[in-house]
């Protein structure tokens, strides 16, 4: 009897399984279960975005953006309005600007409670998961009584906010702000305390602070490695010189840092917050804006600091009611690249949670 | 009280003392059948019972109502869920190997109905009396792995294959300090036999005495019934369901049947072994004490299944080898030490 060569085995994972979050395809070389390498296929959820900009009017883009990084929408809706806002030369009010914060640093924390549930769900930790959820929930309500939708919320307007938040918003934010410490011991308590999930996550995935730069990687993931960039600090748009805020750095490099980064950053948003709240002046919500919008001829970029990174939009205009072109600068896809660098060498079980703690969400990385 | 503690040993003698000769092969083959139907009920009941339960937990732990909807508290959803699986399309893979691929669920299903039948269910109360019980019952359970592996393989899917592959290491791996932490009890008792190992525990249940091997056999008890935070067999976010990625209707709802049905029988293994089994006070009969007992162990395996993450396959591998089986033997050795110590105080 001769002993056969052993093979590599190529595993399909995605576009359609459990832990693949959207649509995301990877195919997977295996020794066993380790990894030996790995090519992301993307693509599955690509519907076009910077061209449908070009057949839309400026304001009609608005509710598109809400789909690209569906779970932090308030913060797509910013980004574009602010570049469209710097095209146009618009000043809009104080109260709309606190207004903005205030959605922006909720989106943070929802999007960042649905990075938590779904790290500890792609590790099994079901409870962990629906807790995470459960207090997201507070933040949809809180979307819902200001514009009317819980996901795609589309809440920003060239010029300011759709609407004013209705009486029953500020209670609900004052009881939410007020629980949500809670809220994170709890999170440590049934999941990220636990000695299987240190073993699943410490020293796992690791992402050097030299690797980190040169592929241009953003957002909690990049500070998780130990570099203290935000776009808020290093370049602060919108009224975010007005606050007083930390930005948190961990220097693990690893699974569990880019996980533990999320819950120190709600903390900070909730600061913000705060800050917001007593600072907020009264006054109306929108600008004087032209019905038709025209910006002038001319290209722009603007950067805002989304949940998952780096957001950039860039816009031509020729001068017409429509863009000439609109690219938009996705964080996560470009924090993906590190994907198929880091996760080399480690087991079937360790790519799930690093992919995890990417916290890449597919409207965004195929656009 | 007496006569409600043998209810079922004086049902039995009725039925014996139908026949002419109590003790003729028809009257004893007539038993057989009879305990035997009573095994397969104990199967099935506590499959619906237990699947309900887990989801009832799971919405318990996780914040969630759980099914509410069928019946008085959601209680008629497990048998909704079994006739919807029942009307299923039955799929078999065009690539897969047919006869292994339909017989594994069924060597599944039949394990847990083989051991239970050696479980004493009360005084006097095991099916079949066996004389190397607890041998019997590791070594039916360990056909288990057989039938994960068959799954595996026939499916013709890289899923189920990889399932399988954790199935066999796992289970292999985790059988050795099974049955090490059991040993200790034998020692003591210096018999295999289930029955032996109950009556000796009248006065202190064995878990006083061997609670290091009690928390073996948990641990390995888990891993062996590829129940979280060991279920990477059929880890769904890693090898989507292992080897019952393919499986669909009856043939799937016999694999969780058979998963349930053995964590029944693994619970009783361990109420029989460190729990005393029937022994309680005589406020209940014994048979009640005996099922209060598998219900508490199983209750802890679902608490724990809905809060522990899943553990990975290479701390999988160092648990059974570098921990708990050194540990196991360190249980075996104190218990002898322990053994000697006492017959030598005791003047024996």
């Amino acid at each position: 009897m001769s002993i056969k060569e052993t093979e590599e085995l190529i595993l399909n994972m995605g576009p359609q399984h459990p832990s693949m979050h959207g649509l995301f395809r990877m195919v997977v070389h295996l020794e066993g279960e380790t990894i030996t390498k790995i090519e992301p296929k993307l693509g599955y959820l690509h519907r076009g975005m910077e061209k449908l900009a070009e057949s839309r009017t400026y304001a009609q883009f608005i509710p598109y953006t809400d789909r690209l990084d569906y779970l932090a929408s308030p913060h797509n809706n910013w980004a574009y309005v602010q570049t469209v806002e710097k095209l146009m030369g618009v000043e809009i009010p104080e109260r709309a600007e606190y207004l903005r914060v205030i959605f922006g640093e909720l989106a943070r924390i929802a999007s960042h409670q649905v990075m938590i549930a779904s790290t500890a769900l792609d590790m099994a930790g079901w409870s962990a998961w629906s807790y995470a959820f459960r207090d997201r929930e507070r933040i949809c309500d809180m979307y819902e009584m200001t514009a009317g939708s819980r996901l795609t919320v589309n809440i920003m307007r060239i010029g300011g906010m759709s609407a004013e938040p209705p009486e029953e918003f500020w209670p609900a934010l004052k009881s939410f702000l007020d629980d949500t410490p809670e809220m994170l011991e709890e999170y440590y308590g049934i999941f990220f305390g636990n000695e299987i999930a240190l073993g699943r996550l410490k020293n796992v995935g690791i992402l050097s602070k030299e690797m980190a730069e040169n592929l241009s990687i953003t957002g909690p993931v990049l500070r998780a490695s130990g570099v203290d960039y935000d776009v808020r600090k290093a370049e602060p748009y919108s009224i975010y010189d007005r606050f007083d805020f930390k930005v948190p750095v961990r220097t693990g490099c690893d699974s569990y840092d880019r996980t533990i980064i999320r819950m120190d950053e709600i903390v900070e948003s909730i600061k913000i917050i705060k800050q917001a709240v007593r600072d907020i002046p009264e006054g109306p919500v929108m600008a004087k804006v032209p019905k038709v919008i025209k910006p002038p001829a001319g290209e722009v970029y603007h950067r805002v600091e989304n949940p998952k990174g780096e957001l950039g939009f860039y816009i031509v205009s020729d001068g017409t009611t429509k863009p000439s072109r609109v690219r938009i600068r996705p964080a996560t896809f470009i924090n993906l690249q590190m994907l198929p660098i880091v996760a080399l060498g480690w087991k079937i079980q360790d790519v799930v949670a690093i992919f995890a703690t990417l916290d890449a969400v597919l409207g965004e990385v195929d656009k | 009280m007496e006569t409600l503690n043998n209810l079922f040993l004086i049902i039995a003698d009725a039925i014996r003392s139908l026949f002419a000769d109590p003790h003729s092969v028809w009257a004893n083959l007539t038993m057989d059948v009879i305990n035997f139907i009573i095994v397969v009920v104990i199967v099935v009941l506590a499959a619906l019972i237990l699947i309900l339960l887990e989801r009832k937990i799971a919405g318990w732990t996780s914040q969630r109502p759980g099914p509410n909807r069928l019946g008085p508290r959601g209680w008629f959803q497990t048998i909704a869920d079994a006739l919807k699986l029942m009307g299923k399309e039955d799929v078999t893979p065009a690539g897969a190997d047919k006869f292994i691929f339909k017989i594994a669920p069924m060597i599944i299903f039949c394990l847990p109905m083989m051991t239970l039948a050696v479980i004493p269910y009360g005084r006097k109360m095991a099916p079949i009396n066996l004389d190397l019980g607890i041998f019997y019952f590791v070594a039916i359970s360990s056909i288990s792995t057989l039938a994960f592996v068959m799954a595996g393989w026939g499916s013709n899917n890289k899923y189920s294959l990889l399932g399988g592959m954790r199935a066999v290491a796992q289970m292999v791996s985790y059988e050795i300090p099974l049955l090490f932490s059991m040993l200790g009890v034998v020692m003591i008792t210096q018999s295999f036999n289930l029955g032996v190992i109950v009556e000796a525990q009248a006065s202190v249940p064995f878990i006083i005495l061997q609670p290091l091997a009690f928390v073996i056999f948990i641990i390995a008890g888990l891993a062996e019934l590829n129940r979280a935070p060991f279920d990477l067999v059929e880890a769904d976010q890693e090898v989507v369901a292992g080897p019952f990625t393919e499986y669909t209707g009856l043939r799937w709802g016999l694999f969780f049947l058979g998963e349930y049905g053995n964590m029944t029988a693994l619970s009783a293994l361990a109420a029989t072994v460190f729990l005393g089994g029937w022994q309680g006070p005589a406020i209940l009969p014994g048979y009640v004490w005996f099922f209060m007992k598998v219900g508490v162990i199983i209750f802890f395996m679902m608490w724990v299944r809905w809060t522990f993450p899943r553990i990975r396959i290479d701390h999988l591998m160092h648990l059974a080898w570098k921990v708990l089986l050194p540990l196991s033997i360190l249980n075996i050795l104190l218990t002898g030490l322990g053994i000697y110590i006492y017959r030598f105080v005791m003047g024996g």
